[in-house]
């Protein structure tokens, strides 16, 4: 993809009128590399998915007769002597948002052409990441051992658990994934792969695409099923 | 690429990442206040600010061109629609197991920490 195709032609117009002749044509439709596009299309799947677990979860948490656990004191901490509500998770969501904040440096920096930076931001941005994944492990075995299943919980109605583990556990796999990925790019850019290649370090900024997704995800979650 | 936004000055991630820790606590502060409408009204707003600053700064979608942001952001409008449906869907559903089961007897633990 050379910028040459990108960028032929006159002066693109801006707003509703540069939106009819972006899909009339009959060239490109987005005036984006290949694959921030499709990282953007995959990202709509995904948000869809997500969204049929966050329904999914309103559907069974209306339609339960059993009371709703309080989720403020299923996932509260002892720490300095009280019980502290939501800690961890109020950690985890801090976490989260610096490791989006050290993404989008990363993201700069590689346009910038400074491979050795980018690759640190983008390691450190991994390092949180998985630290994030850790203390929901932490939070896992927390609630295994107090009796939390898929199917049954000594709190409240068992919908709980089985929405708890399905959507905390498949954004931790997100998180996972998206740390094999960070590191497979970051060594990448370090040893200067993407140097003399068509798009350069566009791949960083596609890269944090799927980063910053997983954070977004994370801010509905905890909305929606931590606060709520 | 030259002029969609690749470059801006750092500063605008600082101000980015102080932003969204402050909207966190905020959202993290609801946490104390009583159940009610406001709660769950500012639940939802500091929500959608967080979630709007990650895609439009963060995820760059605010210098996109209006092709690319409908294409992504239009049709998740749809799940409007499948929230809506599925509210009215599960409120019967819990409105005639209480008819026909009656209301829950479970009996709950209240959570303790070892």
């Amino acid at each position: 993809m050379s910028e040459a195709v990108l960028d032929s032609g006159a002066e693109k117009a801006p707003g509703g009128q540069g939106l009819v002749d972006d899909w009339s044509r009959d060239k490109q439709v987005f005036g984006v590399p290949w694959g921030k596009a499709m990282m953007w299309i995959f990202l709509l799947s995904d948000t869809f998915i997500f969204s049929c677990f966050l329904v999914g979860y309103m559907s069974v948490r209306i339609a339960t007769t059993d009371p709703w656990p309080n989720p403020s004191e299923v996932f509260a901490l002892q720490a300095f002597g009280h019980d502290v509500p939501l800690l961890l998770i109020a950690i985890m969501t801090f976490i989260l948002i610096t490791s989006s904040g050290t993404m989008a440096l990363a993201v700069n920096m590689g346009y910038r052409r400074n491979r050795k930076l980018t690759f640190w931001l983008m390691v450190a941005t991994a390092v949180l990441g998985a630290s994030f994944v850790g203390m929901q492990a932490f939070e896992w075995s927390k609630l295994i051992a107090e009796g939390v299943r898929p199917w049954e919980n000594p709190f409240g109605a068992a919908q709980f658990g089985s929405s708890f583990f399905m959507i905390t556990g498949f954004h931790g796999m997100h998180v996972s994934a998206g740390v094999i990925y960070l590191l497979v790019i970051a060594f990448r850019v370090k040893r200067g792969f993407y140097e003399n290649r068509p798009g350069g370090y566009e791949i960083v900024e596609i890269t944090g695409l799927y980063w910053h997704f997983v954070d977004l995800v994370w801010v509905f979650i905890f909305a929606l099923f931590y606060l709520w | 690429m030259a002029d969609d936004g690749t470059q801006h000055p750092l500063r605008i991630y600082w101000i980015m990442w102080i932003s969204l820790f402050v909207l966190s606590s905020f959202s993290y502060g609801t946490d104390f206040m009583d159940d009610g409408a406001l709660r769950t009204f500012l639940i939802l707003l500091f929500m959608m600010l967080k979630a709007g600053r990650i895609v439009l700064i963060f995820m760059h979608m605010g210098w996109e061109r209006l092709a690319l942001k409908l294409a992504i952001l239009g049709p998740p409008v749809a799940i409007l629609v499948l929230i809506g449906l599925m509210s009215l869907e599960s409120n019967y559903v819990e409105g005639s197991r209480i008819d026909n089961y009656g209301e829950s007897t479970m009996e709950v633990e209240t959570p303790g920490h070892h």
